[in-house]
């Protein structure tokens, strides 16, 4: 009788005569890397791809449940948030799973960015990760149309009339995404089919070939300052480095992966329990009016751009300055292919960067926030701050209510409360002069309506009177400095 | 792959020599062109069927009743709602489309309307009416329009989209069936 170990090794020889498992390994999962190589900045990618196996899984069990369609998709949500045993963590795991690969994705590319991997011979390596972002971004935005409810509905509404701003065939492409003449039926089915089929169908594929392409030619060394790639002497260069220092990538270099996987993993199952999925904010019902829809975190920053940039430019930013700044990022390889790959000796990519997830972050922080938009409750449900109406006379009373009643708060704070869109009004007095003020409410401008039919006069004399009161004690309201100017009265009727 | 690789090399050497078409070289040659044929037989109307939204689209547009017309007093902008006439069974709420109905002092004798579309003409979000300060205001970046739907500030490329409208029988009817945006204003 053989002993245990001839037996398993026997059986695995039969297996591999068959399958060529052996063979198969040592060309993928143990393919050499170099030792500095398995290093902690090089776990992003990995952490992305565990993100997106755990999307598979929690979306294929959502889909258990979820029917795509508008008479049933809120209902549903809400029963897998309710009813179905432990939907909500599914719910959970499956957002948290996507905010953390659109997260780790990023990271990740900033990574090969900064360490200059894309540069030759890796070129289609980053092309193929820039389609797999862009899919990442698809996949994230037809994740929130599955949600079905206020915010998804007004963003396809948002999509569609972006979409509806390019020349020629913007009308088409609107047709093609709703499917029909509104956001109805078919449009939910659209998003679903493109979600769960299409989407993630291409991003396997791109991930198959993204490794293929890793494993064609070899991890990025880790950068060292002064060296260069030159195609002319790289191959054997890595030749060499793999020769001197080259480890397997499995068992030797995957520790560093495999735990950051598990803190990837603790992270999104953490995040699923304490946070709990994003809550519906009332079914897509577009009668219901009285709603303020936002993007989710991956688009708030675009959300910002439209509202923030001079609107004659938003043409232009849709048709051209997108589109160029997509094709730009996969252009990078091309545009600089050669030399230097440390981050230190190449101060512009690291410039460029940081200026570009500082301005995504800012932008994302200011959508957060969206001061541009009128606070539609600010003028019932944000009183006048009680000292800025004690001692006053009968008609700057009057004019307080008039600033309440005609929704001034929506727009304009008083103490830092109400609406942020137009200046804070409660040092309003040292800023303009009465006939200024008087100007300003009538004929509006610098992005405020005119009031001026809207308005009686005696309602104007008097939000007028309210607004000279406000200037802060000690500091004398604004005034002409030029005398006035006293008509002659004996010209005055001639 | 040797038999078919030994007859075309002997053409080089003698051009005025046709390479026989072996039985492997036109087998291949016809299962290609069977196969562009049967791809077509299967893309075309997958395309079709997918791109089937672009089609009868100027039919999409039809009148339907809003309500009687004491429902909308002169002077006042009111919210009504219509059921979209081109509808799936299953389309659940989001057929039932409102907009902003703004009745204006008769005109020689014939009431008067205006019927704006509930999207904001900057990035279609719905616009909601102050009536105090008659205006209305658009919750996503800040759009503002006067109570003729005309813009008062903010982003907004043009006024609110307006619908056709029409009375009849004492009923005020729109024209609707399509959402608009800036590529197919109403």
């Amino acid at each position: 009788m053989p002993g245990l170990a001839e037996r398993a090794r026997r059986t695995f020889g039969w297996f591999d005569d068959r399958l060529h498992l052996k063979a198969i390994f040592d060309s993928t999962a143990g393919h050499p890397i170099p030792r500095r190589s398995a290093s902690w900045w090089y776990v992003f990618g990995s952490g992305t791809l565990v993100c997106f196996i755990l999307q598979i899984v929690t979306g294929i069990c959502l889909a258990l449940v979820y029917v795509p369609s508008p008479n049933e998709a809120y209902a549903s949500l809400e029963y897998l948030n309710y009813e179905q045993n432990l939907g909500w963590f599914l719910r959970g795991v499956h957002n948290w799973g996507s905010v953390f690969m659109v997260g780790l994705m990023t990271i990740h590319m900033i990574q090969v960015f900064l360490f200059g991997a894309y540069k030759y011979p890796r070129e289609l390596t980053w092309v193929v990760g820039c389609v797999l972002f862009l899919l990442t971004l698809g996949a994230a935005f037809t994740g929130q149309i599955m949600r079905f409810d206020q915010d998804a509905y007004w963003g396809l509404q948002i999509g569609v009339s972006i979409a509806a701003r390019i020349p020629f065939v913007g009308e088409s492409i609107v047709h093609l995404l709703q499917g029909g003449p509104i956001i109805g039926a078919e449009t939910l089915s659209r998003f679903f089919s493109l979600h769960v089929f299409v989407l993630p169908g291409l991003l396997i594929g791109g991930i198959v070939v993204h490794l293929r392409l890793v494993l064609t030619r070899g991890i990025n060394e880790f950068p060292v300052e002064g060296q260069e790639v030159a195609p002319e002497t790289y191959a054997a260069e890595y030749e060499e480095l793999l020769e001197k220092t080259g480890i397997r990538f499995f068992p030797d270099g995957v520790d560093k992966d495999i735990v950051f996987a598990a803190l990837v993993l603790f992270g999104i199952v953490g995040c699923a329990a304490i946070l709990g999925p994003p809550i519906p904010n009332g079914p897509a019902d577009p009668t219901l009016i009285n709603t303020a829809p936002r993007p989710d975190f991956y688009f708030l920053s675009l959300f910002a751009a439209f509202a923030l940039m001079p609107p004659y430019l938003e043409d232009f930013v849709i048709v051209y300055v997108l589109p160029v700044m997509v094709l730009g990022l996969f252009a990078i390889p091309f545009l600089s292919n050669v030399g230097e790959k440390h981050p230190r000796r190449r101060p512009g990519a690291v410039i460029a960067a940081t200026l570009a997830m500082t301005t995504l972050c800012v932008m994302a922080w200011e959508g957060l926030d969206s001061d541009w938009s009128p606070h539609m409750d600010a003028w019932s449900g944000t009183a006048v701050p009680t000292h800025l109406v004690e001692g006053r006379t009968p008609l700057e009373l009057q004019g307080a209510l008039v600033l309440q009643v005609k929704q001034c708060r929506n727009c304009h704070a008083l103490d830092g409360s109400g609406g942020k869109r137009g200046p804070d009004l409660s040092n309003v007095a040292t800023r303009l002069t009465e006939d200024q003020l008087v100007r300003q409410v009538l004929q509006g401008g610098g992005n405020m309506p005119a009031y001026g039919k809207n308005l009686t006069p005696a309602e104007v004399t008097a939000v007028v009177a309210f607004m000279r009161t406000l200037h802060p004690r000690g500091q004398l309201p604004a005034r002409d400095s030029a005398p006035p100017a006293v008509p002659a009265s004996g010209t005055a009727g001639s | 792959m040797a038999e078919s690789k030994s007859g075309p090399t002997s053409g080089p050497t003698n051009p005025r020599v046709v390479p026989p078409v072996t039985r492997r070289d036109f087998l291949f040659k016809l299962g290609l062109g069977l196969n562009v044929i049967a791809a077509s037989l299967v893309a075309i109307p997958v395309v079709g069927y997918v791109v089937s939204a672009l089609f009868h689209r100027s039919a999409q547009q039809a009148w339907i009743a809003l309500g009687d017309l004491d429902r909308f007093p002169v002077n006042e902008t009111r919210l009504a709602t219509y059921r979209n006439p081109f509808t799936r069974p299953w389309d659940g709420v989001t057929a039932d489309i409102p907009c902003w109905v703004r009745r204006t002092p008769d005109a020689s004798g014939q009431p008067s309307f205006q019927i704006f579309a509930i999207n904001c003409a900057h990035l279609g979000c719905p616009v909601r009416w102050f009536p105090e300060s008659r205006l209305f205001m658009c919750p996503c970046h800040g759009g503002v329009y006067y109570e003729d739907g005309t813009v008062a500030s903010g982003p907004p490329p043009r006024g609110l989209y307006e619908y056709a409208y029409r009375v009849k029988g004492g009923r005020l009817e729109v024209q609707g069936g399509e959402t608009p945006n800036l590529a197919e204003p109403v």
